[in-house]
C-alpha cells in the first residue's frame, strides 16, 4: 500500500478548464457544457518558446504548471512523471510524412522534440529544475502507470513528486490507426507527508485480484471522453478528489491487474 | 545509506556484436567492432550503422503475430539468448507470474511500421494501409507488451521513454516497485530498432558520423547509430547459476534543465547522476573500477561528460566508451552497457575505447584505450539523454 498526499491539480479537457473551473462540475454541483478544449498555455514557457512548443509540450506542461502552482511548492524541489500514451502524434505523423518523401528532409527542432520526454525536458527547461524526471507509457494503462511510479518515488525515494498525464488529439491519416480525437491532460502534485495545502489523502493499494470493475465518471461526455483518451482515465479519481469525501477508485492496470485508490479528504 | 542489491540472476543482450553475452564478451576481447556502412533499406545516407543480422527473416511467435515488426522481432531475439527465457521461466514458478515486473525502455518502438505505412497512403485518398497495426508495433508499450506476454508475465510494467537514458532508469524504476512490495523480482531491459526517424533525425542535427564513431578522439565528428535489446533479471536473492554475484548498488537520475538537444557544457546534470548513485549505493568515488562512459563521440557529449567525469573521480578511475563496437543503440544503451559492465566485473576487464587513435588534448579523465586485464569489482555506467536526461546506475560485487 501507497499512501501519498496530493497538494495540487491541474486540468485540462473539452469543457475543464482548470481546477477552479471543473472542481464543481466534476463534483456534480455545476453541470457540464460541452466545450472544445481551450488551446493550453503554459505561461511558464516564454512567449516564444510557447509559440514553438508542440501541442504535447504545452498541454504537459499547462496542468503541470497549474498542478505546482496550486501546491505552493517550488517547482525546481519537485521529481517530474510525465505520462502519456502516444507522445506527440502530430510529430510523428509530420517524420513519418516528411520520411516518406523522395528527400526525406526533416526538421532538426522538430525531430528532437519528437522524444517521449520532451515535456519533461522543456519541464526542466522552464523551471530551472535539476531533479530526476521520468517520461513513460502504459498503452490504456498510461494513467495507472504513471500514478503508480509516481506514488513509488514520493515514498520510497522521500521527494515530491509531479505526475502530469496528457494525450493530445491524433492528427489524420494517424487517426484511422488510432483513433484518439479529444485532447486532455491532468497532473497531480503528490508528497508522502501532509502539509497545509493537501487536498487529498492518496491510499494506492495494487491488486491482482479484481472483484469491482473500473469506476466510471457520471457525466456522459465525460465517460466517453475517459474511454477515449488514456489521460482521461484519471477522471474518476479527480472526480472523488473533487467531491471531497471519502471514496474508493477502481483503476486497471495491465495483465488483468489493477489499483484500488482510496480517497480521503 | 545504501540500497538493498538487486542481484542480476539472468541476463542477456543482442546487438551488432552479436547474440548472446558470449559473442558480444568475444567481440570486446576481440576488440572487433560491429559497425559497417549503412545498408539499412530506405537509408541512403553516408554513415556506419550498428545493425543487428538475421531480424528480417525471424517473425515474432505465431501466438503474437499482430505485434511483428522489427522492434519486437530484436526483442524476441535477445529473449531468446543466453537461457533468459528458462532463467525467467524458473523465477515465474517461484514467485508466480504476478509478481514479476517488466520494465523496459524504448525511444521509438516500432515506428519503421508507420514510417512504412506512410510510404504506401492510398494515392487518392491519402489513407494509411488498413493493415498498419499501430497499438501492437509502434505503440511505446508495445515492446513491454510483447515481452510480458513471451515470457508469460503477469505483473506491474511499463514503457520507460526517455530517449537515450531510457534503459538504463528501467533499473531505478524497478528498484522502486520492488521496495514499493509491488513485486518480487523485475525483467529489465530496452530494445530500441534501426528506423529513418531516428537516422535521419539525428542527421538532420549534424550529430550523425560519415565513419565508424571515433569517442573521445580529437577528429570525433558524431555519433553511429545502432540497435540492440537487452535483459537482466533482478531478484532480491543472489542466484546460484552466475558464477559471480553481481547486483544493482546504486542509480542516480537527475535533468539538465539546460537544452533539449545539447548537453550541459560543464556536465552539470551528469555530476549529479553519478554522485546520487555513489550516495545511493554507499559508495566513494575510489570503490569503483571501470566507468562505462555515454561516450556518444559527437564533440559536445564527450566533453560534457569528461568535466563531469573529472569532477566526481579525478582522472584515476579507468574509462571508456563502448559506442565504438554498438554504435549509439540510444533507448537499448543503458541496458546494452549494463551487460558490458557486468561481462568486466565477471571476466576481470576493462575495454579500451575502440576507433579511439588519439585522445583529445582536451579530455583528461583516464580514458584507457587497449583492453586491460584486471580485477573489476564495482562499475558505474552512464546514460544521457535528449532532454537533458541524465541517469547512472552502479552494478557490483557485494561485499
Amino acid at each position: 500500500m501507497l499512501q501519498v498526499y496530493v497538494t495540487g491539480v491541474g486540468i485540462l479537457g473539452p469543457g475543464l478548464d482548470g481546477w477552479k473551473n471543473s472542481r464543481p462540475i466534476l463534483a456534480g454541483d455545476s453541470p457540464y457544457a460541452a466545450q472544445e478544449c481551450r488551446r493550453p498555455q503554459p505561461g511558464m514557457l516564454a512567449a516564444m518558446e510557447r509559440r514553438r512548443a508542440s501541442a504535447t509540450v504545452r498541454l504537459g506542461l499547462h496542468v503541470a504548471q497549474e498542478a505546482v502552482e496550486q501546491s505552493g511548492l517550488q517547482s525546481d524541489e519537485l521529481a517530474t512523471v510525465f505520462a502519456s500514451s502516444d507522445g506527440d502524434t502530430e510529430i510523428i505523423n509530420y517524420l513519418c510524412d516528411a520520411l516518406a518523401a523522395p528527400d526525406k528532409t526533416v526538421s532538426p527542432t522538430r525531430f528532437h522534440n519528437s522524444v517521449h520526454n520532451a515535456p519533461a525536458g522543456y519541464w526542466g527547461i522552464a523551471a530551472k529544475s535539476p531533479a530526476p524526471a521520468n517520461s513513460l507509457s502504459c498503452y490504456g494503462a498510461t494513467f495507472a502507470a504513471g500514478l503508480l511510479e509516481a506514488a513509488c518515488q514520493a515514498t520510497v525515494e522521500g521527494r515530491p513528486v509531479l505526475l502530469g498525464v496528457y494525450d493530445i488529439a491524433v492528427p489524420e491519416p494517424l487517426r484511422r490507426a488510432r483513433p484518439l480525437r479529444t485532447p486532455f491532460g491532468a497532473a497531480l502534485v503528490l508528497d508522502r507527508r501532509p502539509s497545509a495545502g493537501s487536498i487529498s489523502q492518496l491510499r494506492i493499494e495494487y491488486h491482482t485480484q479484481c472483484n469491482a470493475p473500473e469506476s466510471t465518471v457520471a457525466v456522459p461526455q465525460l465517460e466517453e471522453l475517459r474511454r477515449e483518451n488514456p489521460a482521461a482515465r484519471s477522471l474518476p479519481l479527480l472526480a472523488a478528489i473533487a467531491r471531497n469525501e471519502p471514496a474508493e477508485v477502481m483503476l486497471d492496470y495491465v495483465a488483468g491487474n489493477c489499483l484500488r485508490v482510496e480517497v480521503s479528504p | 545509506m545504501a540500497i538493498e542489491p538487486l542481484y542480476i540472476t539472468g541476463l542477456t543482450a543482442v546487438n551488432a556484436m552479436g547474440s548472446g553475452v558470449d559473442a558480444v564478451y568475444k567481440a570486446l576481447t576481440r576488440r572487433e567492432t560491429g559497425l559497417r556502412r549503412c545498408d539499412f533499406e530506405h537509408a541512403e545516407l553516408d554513415t556506419y550503422i550498428g545493425r543487428v543480422d538475421g531480424l528480417e527473416s525471424q517473425p515474432v511467435v505465431d501466438a503474437l503475430r499482430q505485434y511483428d515488426c522489427r522492434n519486437n522481432r530484436l526483442a524476441q531475439m535477445g529473449l531468446r539468448q543466453d537461457g533468459f527465457e528458462q532463467t525467467v521461466a524458473r523465477a515465474r514458478e517461484q514467485y508466480g507470474a504476478r509478481r514479476i515486473g517488466v520494465f523496459l525502455g524504448t525511444s521509438t518502438s516500432g515506428i519503421l511500421e508507420t514510417e512504412l505505412a506512410y510510404q504506401n497512403r492510398n494515392p487518392n485518398t491519402g489513407a494509411l494501409p488498413a493493415t498498419l497495426r499501430y497499438d501492437y508495433t509502434q505503440h511505446n508499450f508495445s515492446v513491454v507488451d510483447f515481452v510480458q506476454r513471451y515470457l508469460q508475465l503477469e505483473g506491474p510494467a511499463l514503457a520507460i521513454s526517455t530517449a537515450c537514458s531510457s534503459s538504463a532508469k528501467v533499473f531505478a524504476t524497478a528498484h522502486r516497485f520492488l521496495a514499493a512490495g509491488l513485486c518480487d523480482a523485475a525483467v529489465v531491459g530496452g530494445v530500441d530498432s534501426l528506423c529513418l526517424t531516428t537516422l535521419y533525425g539525428f542527421s538532420s542535427l549534424e550529430l550523425v558520423s560519415s565513419r565508424p564513431c571515433r569517442p573521445a578522439d580529437p577528429e570525433r565528428d558524431g555519433i553511429s547509430i545502432g540497435e540492440a535489446a537487452g535483459f537482466v533479471l533482478l531478484e532480491r536473492a543472489r542466484g546460484k547459476q552466475m558464477s559471480a554475484p553481481v547486483a544493482l548498488l546504486g542509480y542516480g537520475e537527475s535533468s539538465d534543465a539546460y537544452h533539449m538537444s545539447s548537453p550541459h557544457p560543464e556536465g552539470a546534470g551528469a555530476v549529479r547522476a553519478m554522485e546520487r548513485a555513489l550516495a545511493c549505493a554507499g559508495l566513494a568515488p575510489d570503490d569503483i573500477d571501470y566507468i562505462n562512459l555515454h561516450g556518444t563521440a559527437t564533440p559536445a557529449n564527450d566533453l560534457s561528460e569528461d568535466k563531469a567525469v573529472r569532477a566526481v573521480f579525478g582522472a584515476s578511475v579507468p574509462c571508456s566508451s563502448t559506442k565504438g563496437w554498438t554504435g549509439h543503440t540510444l533507448g537499448a544503451a543503458g541496458i546494452t552497457e549494463a551487460v558490458i559492465g557486468w561481462l568486466c566485473i565477471q571476466h576481470g576487464f576493462v575495454p579500451g575505447s575502440l576507433n579511439t587513435r588519439a585522445l583529445d588534448p582536451q579530455i583528461t579523465s583516464k580514458i584507457v584505450l587497449r583492453n586491460l586485464r584486471q580485477p573489476v569489482r564495482r562499475v558505474i555506467s552512464n546514460s544521457f539523454g535528449f532532454g537533458g536526461n541524465n541517469c547512472s546506475i552502479v552494478l557490483g560485487v557485494t561485499a
